[in-house]
């Protein structure tokens, strides 16, 4: 371990990668500020220019736009109620009662802080367990990989639906029709191509990431009318106050942090759950185990109650990075794009990702660390700058957002034909989103859609056609019992409405 | 009468999924591998199943949670435009080049979406376009495809 952490300072510390980080953790701030315009979006936008990077310099610039968002999140939280990113909603409960009694700034920096904390504790939790569990899933055959994907599709429609989990199964089953289409990767039989060579290497999936992320949510916002920037119009003129905290409030948060950065870092791990179910869950712990005279502050204010999601949500957020580099299954949305991004560059993420890459492994766990400690710099003294950025006119935004999509799909094809086939996604996406049909479920089975038949193939022709294999070994019934409980949980409340 | 437009979306839905279905059955093997415990429709046929199913459900239960939209409120118009204004940025971008018709949507769109700011929309035009194609091109060695700057000699 003590020399993949050598290889990986060695990687994550040279110029450019910290330049990276930073120019990372900027961008996401900015973006996770932004009501409606998630982490997801702001890595697609950024999939363009990690074009001209080797794959750890593109990933750690990734993963430093994914912390920036999230931390981003909670300061439009904080300040005006208004959640830039949904795992930073809890983040409101207190933060925005705090903000309006005059202690804006201390709540910054109670939230700085503790996401601080909990990225840099999880961080060091998926520094132990992350080759430990590789190890362990070397083990793993197809029929367990293929279950394990199943539970992963059907977790992130159950956990990302709102109550809608057949609408998130469909978006799911959807995914996995498109990233059927081209060659099938074993006989190179063409499928669902209708004779059009454009389509013969399938589609790609920055093209399905940009049409269903970035150019959809740009149209949605001015179908809507909304104005993601109006709220970071009224930041700068914010009066921040100290960002001082006292004794009393860090002998709080010193009691939140461990438990909060265990409970994120955990949620995190699970497929499909994330920094939304983690701050939720953080802070109604956090309510339960604290003292009756600090349970009345909760919602009124409270450092408990800010600190505990904010750490949960970043600890997730290292915590989704678990099953992507060890198993090479992505547990969410926005791990999935990284994935995606991974498989671009031609690198196979999996068990022996840290064996056979170990510069990539090592450097993205590295470069947590210094993620955290620039976005700490960053979220702090610099937030009043960074909302006058932020107070560019929707007028810009959008076109702006439409230029980076399809550039990103101009440098990578130079063919009409994708660009055309995006707008015509994102339109559809648009109409989607207007009825609640969830998208991060369809990215994630449109990274594991190949991956998923592999395992089927290799599972059915080694079981001679017979379905036995999902019950043949104990770890391959045990997460199949998982989905169908999953599922059949969300059929009965269907049911139940 | 009021649709339910989430069960029509079901209902596209599920004929899609037929269709996909359909269009699985139809898909060529190679004849040793037509009665292979796994071929090329395999999965595809599995999937179209699966789309039938999870549509058919949503046709079938009832919708308690029924989404409106209020579609008075939406900006349809200003949406169209921007849609049209993306598919000829699209259908040009090869034939003249990045950096002319990029410039030219960045400033239509602005111009469209009600921005009136005449310099700060040319600022963040071609200048801006002109900037990024540097950081593309120049810096990061992406090619980029340009057949106006290199007819007028600026790009080799």
């Amino acid at each position: 371990m003590i020399e993949g952490i050598l290889i990986g300072l060695t990687t994550a510390l040279t110029l450019q990668n910290i330049l990276m980080v930073m120019i990372g953790c900027f961008f996401g701030t900015i973006i996770g500020m932004l009501p409606g315009l998630g982490p997801m979006t702001a890595i697609a936008l950024m999939i363009p220019i990690t074009y001209g990077f080797d794959p750890a310099t593109g990933l750690i610039l990734m993963a430093g736009v994914y912390y920036g968002a999230v931390f981003g999140g909670s300061t439009s939280s904080i300040l005006l109620n208004a959640p830039g990113v949904p795992g930073t909603v809890a983040t409101s409960f207190d933060g925005y009662p705090m903000a309006q009694q005059g202690k804006a700034g201390k709540a910054l920096a109670i939230a700085a802080w503790s996401s601080f904390a909990g990225g840099t504790l999880s961080a060091i939790y998926l520094l132990f367990m992350a080759p430990s569990l590789s190890k362990v899933s070397l083990s793993f055959r197809s029929p367990d990989y293929f279950a394990l994907m199943i539970l992963g599709l059907t977790a992130i429609a159950a956990f990302s639906s709102k109550g809608q989990f057949l609408k998130a199964m469909m978006m799911v089953v959807l995914g996995l029709m498109l990233a059927s289409v081209g060659q099938d990767s074993l006989s190179d039989i063409t499928r669902f191509t209708f004779n059009n060579m454009n389509l013969t290497d399938g589609i790609s999936f920055v093209l399905i990431v940009m049409a269903t992320f970035a150019m959809s949510e740009a149209l949605t916002i001015i179908l809507k009318r909304n104005d993601p920037t109006s709220a970071a119009k009224q930041v700068s003129l914010t009066e921040l106050g100290s960002i001082k905290i006292n004794k009393e409030e860090r002998s709080k948060m010193y009691k939140t942090i461990p438990r909060s950065s265990i409970i994120g870092f955990l949620i995190g791990v699970l497929p499909g759950a994330g920094a939304t179910i983690a701050s939720f869950l953080a802070y109604g712990m956090e309510r339960n185990v604290v003292n009756d005279e600090e349970k009345e502050k909760f919602g009124k204010g409270s450092v408990n109650g800010l600190s505990a999601p904010e750490t949960a949500n970043n600890a997730a957020c290292s915590g989704s990075f678990v099953p992507m580099l060890t198993l090479g299954i992505p547990g969410s949305g926005t791990t999935a794009v990284m994935l995606g991004a991974l498989l671009g560059f031609g690198v196979q993420p999996g068990p022996r990702l840290y064996m056979t890459n170990p510069e990539i492994f090592w450097s993205i766990i590295m470069s947590m660390y210094i993620g955290m400690v620039i976005l700490l710099i960053l979220n702090l003294p610099l937030i009043p700058y960074i909302a006058r950025i932020l107070a560019v006119p929707k007028n810009y935004l959008i076109p702006l957002i439409l230029f980076f999509s399809i550039t990103g799909i101009y440098v990578m094809s130079f063919n009409n034909f994708d660009i055309y086939l995006m707008i015509g996604i994102a339109v559809v996406a648009t109409f989607m989103r207007l009825y609640d049909f969830p998208m991060p479920p369809l990215i994630l089975a449109f990274v594991l859609g190949g991956l998923m038949e592999e395992n089927l193939r290799r599972s059915l022709l080694l079981s001679n056609g017979s379905w036995e294999f999902l019950w043949g070994r104990p770890l391959t019934l045990i997460i199949l019992i998982l989905t169908l409980s999953i599922v059949c949980w969300q059929l009965f409340k269907s049911l139940k409405k | 009468m009021n649709i339910n437009t989430t069960k029509v979306i079901s209902l596209l839905f599920f004929i899609f999924s037929a269709f996909y279905l359909y269009t699985a059955y139809q898909i060529q093997v190679f004849a040793f591998d037509e009665n292979a415990p796994f071929n090329a429709r395999t999965f595809p046929i599995y999937l179209g199943y699966a789309g039938l199913f999870f549509s058919g459900l949503k046709l079938i239960l009832p919708d308690p949670n029924t989404i409106k939209v209020q579609h008075k409120t939406l900006e349809y118009k200003k949406t169209a435009l921007l849609i049209v204004i993306a598919i000829i940025y699209g259908a040009t971008i090869l034939k003249v080049g990045y950096f002319l018709t990029t410039s030219l949507f960045l400033f239509s769109s602005y111009y469209f979406l009600g921005e009136r700011r005449w310099f700060l929309m040319f600022l963040l035009s071609f200048p801006f376009v002109a900037a990024f194609m540097y950081l593309l091109h120049g810096v990061l060695d992406i090619y980029l495809r340009d057949p106006f700057l290199q007819s007028i000699g600026v790009m080799g």
